[in-house]
């Protein structure tokens, strides 16, 4: 057994000092017709043929080390800087349990601190928690705070959201009113229209933007729209495009989310990942999962806890608004490393450094021949209409070595013949002119 | 021992009728089992209280307790104060730390309630566990 | 044998205090270099209409690496760790990380791929989520496993589910309540609740174990189902566990097994053959996923064949030779959250099985238990037991002998950790007075053993000898106890600058 240290004279001090003749014994009140039953796990593998073991499946995927993989929607490809692994793969910092003693826990209390108080920055909002699963469980969170702030039930979300957010939704249970957007034409949300839909019934609109097909929306008119009928504004943001981007705060959003991945966490085929929640000052209390606070120690010197916590499950028990336990504290810490790393130059130059590739990309495909990019605002993502159906054109890119981006039909029947395709700072000019060459091949 | 100017439930509330008034509170007993109070979650001016239904909570750094309102009728101010002071439920349970004051529907409910000489009975057998 | 500590039992002075992040740096201090754009570029407005774009400020941190490398260098050396030493922290699992699996999820072939990649050129990730499944399945006795939950919470939470679909589908409305013993953990009563069930708690015996004839008395047609651990809260086996479960069955209900105790029972038993329906893991406790001071870890979720069809989409699945990803689950409740599972932990969970074999894992289980069961003997003069009888994984005690001192379990925990090892659980399970739920796992030797008894007997030699020594605890650690009430009381959980509204 690899990793424990026990020795056979070890165990057999323990027996004598437990009086018991055989490790069997400690087992005998468990029924023997519940003992048998074939164990059907691989044979044990010393570390050595562990590694090759697991280096040979690492062998089989592509990744994008070695090929440009033009890909976003929810996960996305950014530069990390070394510290952020070096720092976070620190053993106190990786192998520390939950901060519930705090006098030595500080290191992960502070950076948790940070974390919150970064998230706050970015969103421009006034508190934040310590993270939550990812951006889809965050929404979900968030959308059961709006349904007890208001006291009211349904929640609005448009057909742009990403379809796994939604499916999240679902499988929670929450009620809602769909808003149809159309995808080939225009697929962003009209406030006109939005207002017409947004009974008395709703707590709150959900306005993703960028949405799902990398198109930006008004979160200030949607805002307005929203306060009016009584209903609150919950924005997902993408926290990167932060850098440049106006964010939830400024427009008048009461609640925050994101999926915190594109900051400093690799793609890691979709986990784990990182839920991002930020609010006004007057929903503190509505806020779940965990949070940190500063408070004093015995020797009045300031430090941090976790605080508020009889919002949390093993205390309020079945009157907890969520179920949380944990935090994604770990990747938090990576986040935070990241944003300081970055800072307050670094994530705008970094959002520009996407935003003009990815304009680049768009005017170039748009001008092939047979292929259209739509005038809607984006950021680094954008819908590309092919000239044969998206899962073809994919298809033949593969066979030059790049993945050009996501066929939408899988998830919109009538996109068929619409590519996602994304474009950051680790997409050189030189993979974004092979993809286009790609392109023009196909059509 | 619990003052006798007003009237107590089970659950350790107690309730004073000053007229047309109720004021609500939790007892001496109460705030000690519960320790330091960090917030209290009240009602908003104009809900409806149902006799011995929950109508916000207390909270303390380990424990949360639902507040059970003594009597039916409707809440017309809350104690503003514990917002920034919760410690008030700790350190003036019976004035200062009032937490809501409610319009009665029936301003005979009040006297259904125990006495000061029953809820002492009361805190002194659960004292004993 | 007396007891030493790793320092002095003196108070220390203490530590200077590591300043915020965003009071180091300068204005205009940078980190690493970052790429210019290298494209024909236009101005952003051209690109990006003005109305979207940022205007307010971005108060992020100004620092160069060396600052950041200098204070989270700084702040990690404040953590305590099980690098560093132990948890004896009661149905947490707190075993050895090892380091090989963090090596094994850093591959680029596992971190730099991407969740929607065509599946012909993820067959590796796909080949190993599935025999993880596999492993899992045989561990569990299950029929079907989904990997996509991303914490215990959320595995319980999947499971729950599933039992909310299956009776939904039978067309069964009456089945509102959830039965949870009254030992259970916090988070059972909490994951029925966000269900839309009621939960009917079900008192348990003074071993922590379900009290048949009450439980007999709570079923009825409006029961959806149980939620039950095994080994319980207490650290003991349900010997009537098949019965319990075949109880809940004949009532039309079914069982939920919270997996958070499976550290007692790999390769010895099995929870399918128990008659659980439905179940989660804890990869974080019974796999060694690190911890990460709170997270991520992973919770999967294994299910019997009638309940399969629910289980969140997509499964990962194997069809000619190759490995895909099946989406086409019509009864499925659907994802609970984005894509297919926390895969960089999955990846450590799978080495994890892989490095330990059938025999491996059943020796983890046997060493758990004697270890458990090692301590149990050793301290249940000075902190009685709970019980009389052999524990599991985890043993339960109290710390009642002080209470003329005013000294109880919180008290043992901050002493403990002046004696350099983490403290165990307390106060949990709920209802056992100053409880001290203790889990050595399988990877503490003797010689740490033996240390952390002698620090508990000299602790509660303090307790009666020396009381103040207990009440000014911890006194060696970089921090004191903290006023927990003020922070509650007046919250501050955002670096004033960082507020721009």
């Amino acid at each position: 057994m690899p990793y424990s240290p026990h020795t056979e004279a070890d165990r057999r001090r323990m027996l004598d000092a437990i009086g018991i003749a055989s490790l069997d014994q400690l087992f005998s009140i468990i029924d023997p017709s519940l003992r048998r039953f074939a164990f059907d796990v691989p044979p044990m593998l010393p570390e050595l043929d562990l590694q090759r073991h697991l280096g040979k499946l690492a062998a089989k995927n592509l990744d994008a080390t070695t090929h440009p993989i033009f890909l976003g929607a929810g996960s996305y490809f950014h530069y990390i800087p070394a510290a952020v692994p070096a720092l976070a793969s620190r053993g106190e910092f990786s192998t520390s349990y939950t901060p519930y003693q705090p006098e030595v826990s500080q290191g992960t209390l502070q950076a948790m601190y940070e974390f919150q108080s970064m998230v706050c920055a970015l969103m421009g909002l006034d508190v934040a928690n310590a993270s939550v699963y990812d951006g889809a469980t965050a929404l979900a969170e968030a959308t059961t705070m709006a349904r007890n702030i208001t006291g009211r039930d349904s929640i609005a979300v448009p057909t742009t959201l990403h379809p796994h957010y939604r499916s999240v939704l679902d499988a929670y249970g929450v009620p809602l009113i769909t808003l149809d957007v159309n995808l080939r034409e225009r697929p962003s949300l009209d406030p006109g229209v939005v207002a017409g839909k947004l009974t008395d019934d709703v707590a709150a609109l959900v306005v993703p933007s960028p949405n799902v097909l990398g198109v930006l929306e008004d979160w200030s008119a949607l805002a307005e729209v929203a306060h009016q009928r009584g209903a609150l504004l919950i924005a997902a943001a993408n926290p990167v495009a932060l850098g440049i981007l106006a964010g939830p705060g400024a427009c008048g959003a009461d609640i925050a989310v994101a999926e915190g991945q594109p900051l400093g966490i690799p793609p890691a085929f979709g986990g784990p990942a990182l839920g991002l929640m930020a609010t006004r000052t007057r929903h503190l209390r509505h806020l779940p999962g965990r949070i940190v606070g500063a408070a004093l120690d015995a020797a009045g010197r300031p430090g941090y806890v976790l605080t508020l916590r009889a919002r949390e499950q093993d205390i309020r028990r079945e009157r907890a608004a969520s179920n949380i336990c944990t935090n994604q504290s770990l990747i938090a810490l990576q986040a935070a490393i990241y944003m300081s790393l970055l800072g307050k130059e670094g994530l705008p130059d970094i959002a520009r450094v996407c935003a003009q590739r990815a304009h680049y990309a768009a005017r170039r495909i748009a001008a092939l021949p047979r292929y259209g990019v739509g005038a809607d605002p984006f950021f680094h993502e954008f819908v590309v209409r092919c000239p044969i159906p998206a899962e073809e054109v994919a298809r033949r890119v593969l066979n030059k070595g790049m993945v050009s981006g996501l066929p939408l039909g899988r998830w919109y029947p009538e996109l068929e013949r619409s590519l996602l395709v994304c474009v950051t700072e680790v997409h050189t000019r030189e993979d974004i002119d092979d993809l286009v060459a790609a392109l023009g091949d196909v059509g | 021992m619990a003052p006798t100017d007003r009237r107590y439930t089970k659950e350790h509330e107690w309730a004073r009728l000053d007229g047309q008034t109720v004021t609500i509170g939790i007892t001496d007993f109460a705030q000690q089992q519960l320790g330091d109070v960090v917030y209290v979650e009240l009602p908003k001016i104009g809900d409806t209280l149902t006799a011995m239904r929950p109508f916000g909570v207390v909270e303390s750094v380990k424990a949360a307790s639902d507040l059970f309102s003594p009597i039916g009728g409707e809440v017309i101010e809350v104690n503003a104060a514990l917002d920034g002071a919760p410690e008030l439920v700790n350190q003036d349970p019976y004035d200062q730390g009032w937490i809501i004051k409610a319009r009665p529907s029936d301003p005979a409910e009040i006297d259904t309630l125990l006495t000061a000489e029953q809820y002492d009975t009361l805190t002194e057998g659960e004292q004993q566990h | 044998m007396t007891a030493t500590a790793t320092r002095p039992l003196v108070e220390t002075p203490p530590l200077p205090a590591e300043r915020l992040i965003f009071e180091l740096g300068a204005p205009g201090r940078r980190g690493p270099a970052l790429p210019a754009s290298g494209v024909p570029e236009e101005p952003l407005e051209d690109l990006i209409p003005a109305k979207f774009l940022r205007r307010e400020p971005l108060p992020l941190p100004e620092v160069s690496e060396r600052d950041v490398v200098g204070h989270y260098t700084r702040l990690s050396r404040l953590n305590f760790s099980i690098d560093a030493g132990m948890y004896p922290l009661g149905s947490c699992t707190m075993k050895f990380n090892p380091k090989v699996n963090d090596q094994l999820a850093a591959l680029p072939g596992f971190a730099a791929i991407h969740p929607l990649q065509p599946e012909e050129t993820v067959q590796g990730a796909l080949a190993l989520l599935y025999g993880l499944q596999q492993c899992l399945l045989a561990i569990s006795g299950m029929d079907a496993c989904s990997l996509q939950p991303a914490a215990g919470a959320h595995g319980e939470l999947t499971g729950m589910l599933l039992i909310r679909a299956y009776h939904r589908a039978r067309g069964d409305a009456r089945r509102t309540v959830v039965l949870v013993p009254a030992s259970a953990h916090g988070t059972n009563p909490a994951t029925a609740h966000m269900c839309g069930y009621t939960v009917r708690e079900v008192p348990t015996n003074e071993r922590g174990g379900v009290d048949l004839a009450a439980l007999e008395a709570s079923l009825g047609d409006d029961v959806a189902g149980l939620m039950l651990t095994n080994p319980s809260t207490y650290g003991l086996f349900e010997p009537d566990v098949a019965r319990i479960n075949q109880l809940v069955h004949a009532a039309g209900g079914q069982v939920y097994g919270d997996g958070a105790n499976l550290n007692a029972i790999l390769g010895i038993t099995r929870p399918g053959d128990m008659g659980f329906d439905v179940m989660h893991f804890n990869t974080h406790k019974t796999f060694s996923t690190p911890h990460g001071g709170g997270g991520p870890g992973a919770g999967p979720v294994a299910a019997k064949g009638h309940l399969a069809p629910f289980l969140p989409v997509p499964l990962v699945a194997k069809r000619d030779g190759c490995f895909f990803l099946d989406h086409d689950r019509p009864q499925s409740i659907g994802h609970v959250r984005a894509f297919w599972g926390s895969f960089g932990i999955l990846v450590r969970a799978y080495a994890y099985i892989r490095a330990h074999g059938p025999e491996g894992l059943r020796e983890v289980s046997e060493d758990a238990v004697l270890a458990a069961n090692y301590l149990r003997v050793r301290l249940r003069d000075a902190y009685p037991s709970r019980y009389d009888v052999g524990c599991m994984h985890e043993t339960l005690h109290q710390a009642t002998r002080w209470r003329d001192a005013g000294l109880g379990a919180l008290d043992v925990a901050k002493r403990l950790l002046d004696y350099g090892f983490h403290a165990p659980t307390i106060y949990f399970p709920l209802g056992v007075p100053e409880a001290l739920l203790i889990e050595p796992t399988e990877t503490e030797s003797v010689e740490t053993l033996d240390r952390f008894v002698d620090a508990m007997l000299a602790i509660d030699r303090e307790a009666r000898e020396t009381p103040q020594l207990l009440h000014d605890a911890p006194v060696t650690t970089p921090y004191r106890r903290f006023d927990e009430v003020a922070a509650a009381r007046r919250p501050n959980v955002t670096y004033p600058s960082c507020v721009i509204g």
